[in-house]
C-alpha cells in the first residue's frame, strides 16, 4: 500500500513534472534546430513580460485547473475521516466510496445501489436525448443563420438569438415553471380551449424539465452549427441540386459530412453542459427525478461525506469524457478537431 | 421541391423559434406586474408594481447582489490578465505541443461547473488545513478563483482570435527603434488588444454574474445572487423573483444599447482616422453581439470568427 501522505504530494507534483519536462523538451527541440532556432521564452519576451506571462498562465494552469481536480480525484480514494485523523494510521487509500456508488454500501457487494446507478443512467440518457432533439431544433436555425439571412437580418437575429441568454440559469427554469406549472399559461390556454379537463401535470411527467434543458442549451447549439455550416461551400451545394439531388439528400450527404467537426462541437458543449445541469433539475424536476448532479450535492451538504462526493464527481466526470471521446472516435474525430 | 418553398418553410420556422424563445421570459415579465401572489401571466388581473417593493426590501437578495458585483469585479481582474497571458503564451509554444496546451486551456469551459466548484473547495480546503490557517477558506475568494478557471478560457479565446490578425511588423519597428521588450509590450500590443481587453471584462463579468452551478459549491456557506435566487425559487414562487428577471432583463438592454452608442463614439474617433478604419468598425455587427457571439463562440470552442 502506498502511504497516502506520498500518494498525495506526488500526485501534486504530477503538474510541475508535466510542466518541467515539456519545457525541458522544447529548449532540446529548439537547441537541435542549430542556427534556424528560434530565440528562448525569455530572450524573446524580456524577463518582466515573461515572468508575468509564465506566473499568469501557470498560476491558472497548475494552481486554478490541475491541482484542484488532481485533490478530487485523490480525495475520492480516502476515507471519511474527521480532521484530527487525517494522515494518521487510519487515513488509507480504499475503493470505499466507487464500491458504494455501485452497491450502495462501502463493505458489502450483494445488492446494486439500484438509486443511484439509475439516476446516473437516466442523466446520460435523457442528456443524450436532449443533445439530439436540440440538434434537430437547431439545424434549421443555424442554417438559415448561415445560408438564407443576409445583412441587417442576419445581425437582428443574431441579437434576437442571444438576448434570451443574458439571463440567468435560475430565473429561465424559473420563467419555465411558470409556463408549465398547474395554473401555467399553457394549463390556463388548453383548459380554456377545452381541449382537456383536468391540468396536466407538465412538471410530474419531467416534460417542464426537458423543455428547459433543450432551451437552456440552444445558443450554444446554434453557435458553432452556424459557424460550420457558414463555411460549407456554395458551389458544392450548387452542383448537387444541379445534378437533381433532393433537398434531403444534400443535407444528410453533402451539408452535414461537411459541417461534421461543428456538429460534433456543438453536440459534445451540449451533453457536457446538460448532464452537469444543476439548476434545471432543481427548479423544474417533479418529486420523483433524480438528475445525477442533485445527488452529488447532497453527498457534499446534505449527508457530509466528502470523499463519497469526489468519487461521485469523478465518476460523473469521467463518465462524459470517455462518452465523448468514443463518440468521436466513431465519427473518425479528435478532441483537437472539434477544438478547431 | 423548390429552394423558394424551402425558404418560406425556414422563415416560418425561424418565426416559431423565436416565439419559443422569448415567450417564457414574456410570461415571467407579465406576471410581474400581475397582481395574484402565484406568478402568473393569464388571467391578468390588475397592474401592480408591489412585487417590485417587495424585491427592493428583501435583505437577502440585496446581499446577494453586492456580493455577486464584487465577485464578478474580482472575476474580471483575475480572469483577463490570465487570459491575456494565456493567449500571448499560446502563439510561442512549440508547434508540436500546441494542441495539447489547447486541449489544456479549454478543458475547463468543458468541465461540468459543479465539478469545478467542487474540486476547488476540496484542493483549497487542504490548502488551509495544510497552513493551519482559514485564511483561504473564504467563500468569496473560492467562487473567484473557481469561476475565474474557466472565464479564463473565455477570455484567452477571445485574445486569441485578435492576437491571430496581429501585424508582427509593428514590434519589429518598435524594436529597430530601440523599445525594450516591456515597452513594446505595454505601448504596441496592450493598445492593439484594447477592444478585446474591453470585451474579455465585460463577458468575464457577465459569466461571473449570472454563474450557478460553480458558485452554490465554491461560496460555503455565504450567499451570491444567484444562491438566494435558488434558495427562494425551491422553497416555493413569488412574483418578486419574476420582477427581478425584469430587472435583469432591463439591465441587459441598456447595457447593449450604451455599448452601442459607445461604439459609435469609437466610429467617430476612427473616421477622424482614417477612412478606411471608419468602413471597417462600420462593418461589424454591434458590441453587445460580438460579445454574446463570442461567448458562444467561446463556448463553442471555436474561435470567433475575423471581422
Amino acid at each position: 500500500m502506498i502511504s497516502v501522505a506520498w500518494g498525495h504530494r506526488l500526485l501534486l507534483l504530477l503538474p510541475f513534472l508535466l510542466t518541467a519536462v515539456l519545457w525541458g523538451w522544447t529548449a532540446l527541440d529548439n537547441r537541435a534546430a542549430g542556427v534556424s532556432r528560434p530565440p528562448g521564452f525569455f530572450a524573446r519576451n524580456g524577463w518582466p513580460v515573461g515572468i508575468y506571462l509564465l506566473l499568469a498562465a501557470g498560476v491558472w494552469l497548475v494552481v486554478l485547473v490541475a491541482l484542484p481536480q488532481l485533490s478530487m480525484i485523490d480525495m475520492s480514494f480516502r476515507h471519511k475521516l474527521p480532521i484530527n485523523q487525517i494522515g494518521g494510521p487510519r487515513d488509507t487509500y480504499t475503493l470505499e466510496n466507487y464500491r458504494y456508488f455501485l452497491f450502495g454500501s462501502t463493505t458489502s457487494t450483494s445488492s446494486w445501489n439500484v438509486v443511484h446507478l439509475r439516476a446516473f443512467a437516466m442523466t446520460i440518457i435523457s442528456s443524450l436525448l436532449i443533445t439530439a432533439l436540440n440538434f434537430i431544433i437547431c439545424y434549421p436555425i443555424a442554417y438559415y443563420l448561415a445560408r438564407i439571412a443576409r445583412g441587417a437580418q442576419l445581425r437582428l437575429l443574431l441579437v434576437l438569438l442571444i438576448a434570451p441568454f443574458w439571463v440567468n440559469d435560475i430565473l429561465r427554469a424559473f420563467a419555465f415553471r411558470i409556463v408549465f406549472s398547474e395554473k401555467g399559461l399553457i394549463n390556463t390556454a388548453l383548459l380554456g380551449v377545452g381541449w382537456i379537463a383536468q391540468p396536466i401535470d407538465f412538471i410530474g411527467f419531467n416534460i417542464a424539465l426537458f423543455a428547459g434543458l433543450i432551451y437552456a442549451y440552444t445558443l450554444m447549439m446554434v453557435f458553432p452549427l452556424y459557424n460550420a455550416l457558414d463555411s460549407v461551400e456554395a458551389a458544392q451545394i450548387e452542383a448537387a441540386r444541379d445534378l437533381g439531388a433532393p433537398w434531403w439528400h444534400i443535407h444528410l450527404f453533402i451539408v452535414m459530412p461537411a459541417a461534421k467537426a461543428g456538429i460534433a462541437s456543438g453536440c459534445t458543449l451540449v451533453f457536457m453542459l446538460a448532464t452537469g445541469a444543476l439548476a434545471a433539475p432543481l427548479v423544474l424536476g417533479g418529486p420523483s427525478t433524480l438528475w445525477f448532479t442533485p445527488i452529488v450535492y447532497d453527498r457534499f451538504y446534505q449527508v457530509f461525506n466528502w470523499p463519497q462526493g469526489a468519487a461521485y464527481a469523478f465518476v460523473l466526470l469521467a463518465g462524459c469524457i470517455a462518452l465523448v471521446i468514443t463518440a468521436l472516435r466513431l465519427l473518425r474525430l479528435s478532441l483537437a478537431d472539434i477544438a478547431r | 421541391m423548390k429552394p423558394a418553398f424551402i425558404r418560406v418553410a425556414c422563415a416560418a420556422y425561424v418565426l416559431i423559434f423565436l416565439v419559443y424563445l422569448f415567450l417564457p421570459l414574456a410570461v415571467m415579465t407579465v406576471s410581474a406586474f400581475n397582481t395574484p401572489a402565484y406568478p402568473r401571466a393569464l388571467p391578468f388581473e390588475r397592474f401592480t408594481l408591489e412585487w417590485f417593493m417587495r424585491l427592493a426590501q428583501d435583505d437577502a437578495m440585496l446581499y446577494g447582489f453586492r456580493n455577486s458585483l464584487w465577485i464578478g469585479m474580482l472575476v474580471v481582474l483575475v480572469a483577463v490578465p490570465i487570459g491575456l497571458a494565456g493567449a500571448v503564451v499560446m502563439q510561442q509554444v512549440h508547434p508540436r505541443l500546441r494542441s495539447l496546451y489547447y486541449v489544456l486551456t479549454v478543458a475547463p469551459i468543458l468541465v461540468p461547473g459543479v465539478i469545478i466548484g467542487i474540486s476547488t473547495v476540496i484542493f483549497w480546503r487542504e490548502i488551509s488545513i495544510w497552513a493551519g490557517t482559514r485564511n483561504f477558506y473564504n467563500g468569496v475568494l473560492l467562487t473567484v478563483l473557481g469561476q475565474s478557471s474557466f472565464i479564463s478560457a473565455y477570455c484567452m479565446l477571445l485574445f486569441t482570435a485578435r492576437l491571430q490578425r496581429f501585424d508582427r511588423a509593428l514590434e519589429d519597428a518598435a524594436y529597430d527603434l530601440g523599445a525594450t521588450h516591456t515597452q513594446v509590450f505595454l505601448q504596441i500590443l496592450l493598445p492593439y488588444l484594447r477592444p478585446a481587453i474591453l470585451s474579455a471584462a465585460v463577458l468575464a463579468f457577465l459569466s461571473s454574474f449570472e454563474n450557478y452551478n460553480t458558485t452554490t459549491f465554491a461560496i460555503l456557506s455565504d450567499q451570491t445572487l444567484t444562491t438566494v435566487l435558488a434558495g427562494q425559487v425551491r422553497q416555493g414562487t413569488t412574483p418578486a423573483v419574476s420582477a427581478l428577471a425584469v430587472v435583469i432583463i432591463a439591465v441587459t438592454l441598456l447595457a447593449m444599447l450604451s455599448a452601442e452608442l459607445l461604439r459609435h463614439r469609437g466610429l467617430v474617433w476612427s473616421m477622424v482616422r482614417s477612412r478606411i478604419g471608419a468602413v471597417r468598425s462600420a462593418a461589424r455587427p454591434a458590441a453587445g453581439t460580438i460579445v454574446g457571439m463570442q461567448q458562444a463562440n467561446a463556448v463553442g470552442l471555436y474561435g470567433p470568427r475575423e471581422d
